[in-house]
Order: C-alpha cells, then sequence, then structure tokens
C-alpha cells in the first residue's frame, strides 16, 4: 500500500478505537434524549432526578477557589493541557524526522509533563464529582415498599445528586474509560522517552515508533474534543 | 568507554523551520476554536438551544480536521490509507442516525400525554 506496516496497523487499531468511543458517545445521546431535559431558566436551575442537568451547572468549581461558580473554566484548562501535549507530541514526531535525538528527549518529557497533568485535574474532578456540593438534593427512594426521601451528596454507581442516575453512569464510564487511554499513553510515551535516551532509536536508524505511539495520543486528544462538546458544552 | 565506538554514526538535521511553524499555527487554531465555543456557551442563551449544538457541533468537526490531518499527519499519508480511514467512518454516521432516530422515538412514548 505504500504506508509502513506499523502505523497502518496503529490506523486500523485507532478507527476500531474510533467505533467504541463513537458506541459510548451515541448511546449517551440517545438516552439523553429519552429523558425530560430541564425546561425552567438556567439561573434558577436546582439538582433534581427528574429531569438531565445542565452540565455547566455541574462543573463549575475549581480547585482551590471553594464556593466560587466558574462553569466549565476548569475542564477548559484540562483541554488547554490535552491540545498543548498534541503539540508538543507532533514536535517530537518531527525531531525524530531528523535523527534529533536531544529535541525528541526534550518534547517526549513535555509531552509526559500534559498527559500526567491532566490526569491529575482528572483525578481531582472524579473527586469532587464523588463527594459532591456543600448542599444535599433531596432524592426519593423506593425501599422495602415505601417512598423514603434522603439528602444525597454526590455520586456513585448507585446514587446521584445531579441528575438522573444514568448521568452519573455515563460520566463514570465515558470520561473514566478516556482517562484510561490517556494513562495507557502516558506508559507508552514514557517507554518512548526510555527507548530514545538508551539509544534504542538511534542504532534502529529510525524514530517511527514515536509517530506511532504520536498517533495514539493525538487519538486520546481528538476523542476529548469529542467528550468535551457532548458530555460539556451541549 | 568502548562501548561508544558501536554507536551509530548519526546525522542530525535542522529543523524545518516552515513545518514547525504550520504546527504552531495548527495548535493557535484549535486553542482559538475553543475559546469561540466558550464565549458561545456564555453568550448565547440556552433559549436557542439548538442554534448551540449546531454551532458546537460544527466547531467539533473543524478541530477532529485539524487533528487528524495536520497532527496525525493522514493528510500527507498514501490515498489508499486516507480512504481506508475515513471510508468505514460511514458506519458511525450510520449509528449515529439510527440511535438519534431511536431516541426521539423513546422520547416520544416516554413523555407520551406529559
Amino acid at each position: 500500500m505504500g504506508a509502513s506496516y506499523g502505523k497502518l496497523m496503529m490506523w486500523f487499531f485507532l478507527l476500531s478505537d474510533a467505533f467504541t468511543f463513537s458506541g459510548l458517545l451515541i448511546t449517551y445521546g440517545l438516552v439523553r434524549s429519552s429523558h425530560k431535559a430541564y425546561s425552567g431558566a438556567v439561573s434558577d436551575f436546582t439538582f433534581s432526578t427528574l429531569y438531565w442537568p445542565v452540565p455547566e451547572k455541574v462543573f463549575d468549581s475549581v480547585p482551590f477557589l471553594h464556593g466560587i461558580e466558574l462553569p466549565l473554566v476548569f475542564v477548559g484548562i484540562m483541554t488547554f493541557v490535552l491540545i498543548m501535549s498534541s503539540v508538543t507530541m507532533v514536535l517530537a514526531v518531527e525531531a525524530g524526522h531528523r535523527m534529533d535525538k536531544k529535541a525528541v528527549e526534550k518534547w517526549m518529557l513535555w509531552t509526559l509533563l500534559g498527559g500526567i497533568t491532566f490526569l491529575s485535574c482528572q483525578a481531582w474532578e472524579w473527586t469532587h464529582f464523588i463527594v459532591g456540593s456543600d448542599t444535599p438534593t433531596k432524592v426519593k427512594y423506593f425501599l422495602d415498599g415505601v417512598w423514603v426521601t434522603k439528602d444525597v451528596f454526590g455520586a456513585n454507581l448507585h446514587v446521584n445528586q445531579y441528575g438522573p442516575q444514568d448521568f452519573a453512569d455515563f460520566f463514570f464510564f465515558i470520561t473514566g474509560f478516556h482517562g484510561f487511554h490517556v494513562f495507557s499513553g502516558v506508559l507508552l510515551n514514557f517507554l518512548i522517552y526510555y527507548n530514545t535516551v538508551t539509544g534504542v532509536y538511534n542504532r534502529r536508524g529510525h524514530y517511527e515508533m514515536v509517530e506511532k505511539v504520536g498517533l495514539y495520543w493525538h487519538f486520546v486528544d481528538l476523542v476529548w474534543v469529542f467528550v468535551f462538546t457532548f458530555f460539556y458544552l451541549v | 568507554m568502548a562501548h561508544h565506538s558501536h554507536e551509530p554514526e548519526v546525522v542530525v538535521l535542522p529543523p524545518d523551520k516552515e513545518k514547525i511553524a504550520l504546527l504552531w499555527k495548527t495548535a493557535g487554531i484549535l486553542l482559538v476554536i475553543t475559546i469561540f465555543e466558550f464565549i458561545i456557551a456564555f453568550t448565547i442563551p440556552h433559549e436557542y438551544h439548538n442554534l448551540r449544538v449546531a454551532i458546537f457541533v460544527g466547531m467539533t468537526i473543524v478541530k477532529a480536521g485539524y487533528i487528524v490531518l495536520e497532527f496525525m499527519h493522514l493528510r500527507y499519508e498514501v490515498k489508499v490509507l486516507f480512504w481506508s480511514v475515513l471510508i468505514p467512518m460511514v458506519f458511525v454516521v450510520w449509528m449515529l442516525v439510527a440511535f438519534v432516530y431511536e431516541g426521539i422515538k423513546m422520547s416520544d412514548i416516554n413523555f407520551l400525554g406529559k
């Protein structure tokens, strides 16, 4: 075909991975549209299990700024971090084409830093999502044959203060599956960095591995672009 | 140390200034689009839901295009690779159409008479 075997196979793997993520995101769309949407004014929005939440009202916190409403700011920072790490990755690939070992090392370190920063941000966001807001949401449960009302803080796979249970479940599955991809990407990036430092690619005569792992890393960024739009913005 | 003699002689080429400039430009475009999305998110009121969604989806496709074509280098690959990646995406489009249609029908039934 004129394309290298390794790159071709990476592309086909990414294609199959794209199908998996499409499945998750499209199912999210399906389930969301089968729930009631919030119909009042956004400024009057309160959490309720009766309708799907407005995402910017759920994700409005930033570390160290407790109690200040900053909708989507933190997720914006995460997007910026991931886009920047994609740029440093592509610069590492460019350096690899020129057999510039020192530059590959430098840009791979920046990429690693970006990936680890993103994962740390996500850890904070998950913690915040699980622990919940300062005021609880009253949720009605059907327990042992009677309806009871409970105060619920935060969300997990059993309870959800922000809205219908499906909302929390999809949050954990979609951002979790993406986060796992980022985690694998960081491990692969480290492997590439290690091999570069030890001179494996110089002895091999080319830096194609940087390019192949780079494809994977850009794909992780690509998926985040879609998660960002369909989970946080829309 | 003796093992230095086993290290191959590597010719390091100078940086391709034009290519690097293009990469930074692409990154700049991605950031500008993301900032634009934030502006839309906080200026166009939620009442115009369909307009907001249309802008967000459009911007997402533009961003995806830049990532795939420039960062992932697909634009410069051989045509066979280019098309063998893009054509199977038809299945995703079909999945989207089928499930969104299904979702609309599901909500019609769920909220019947409500």
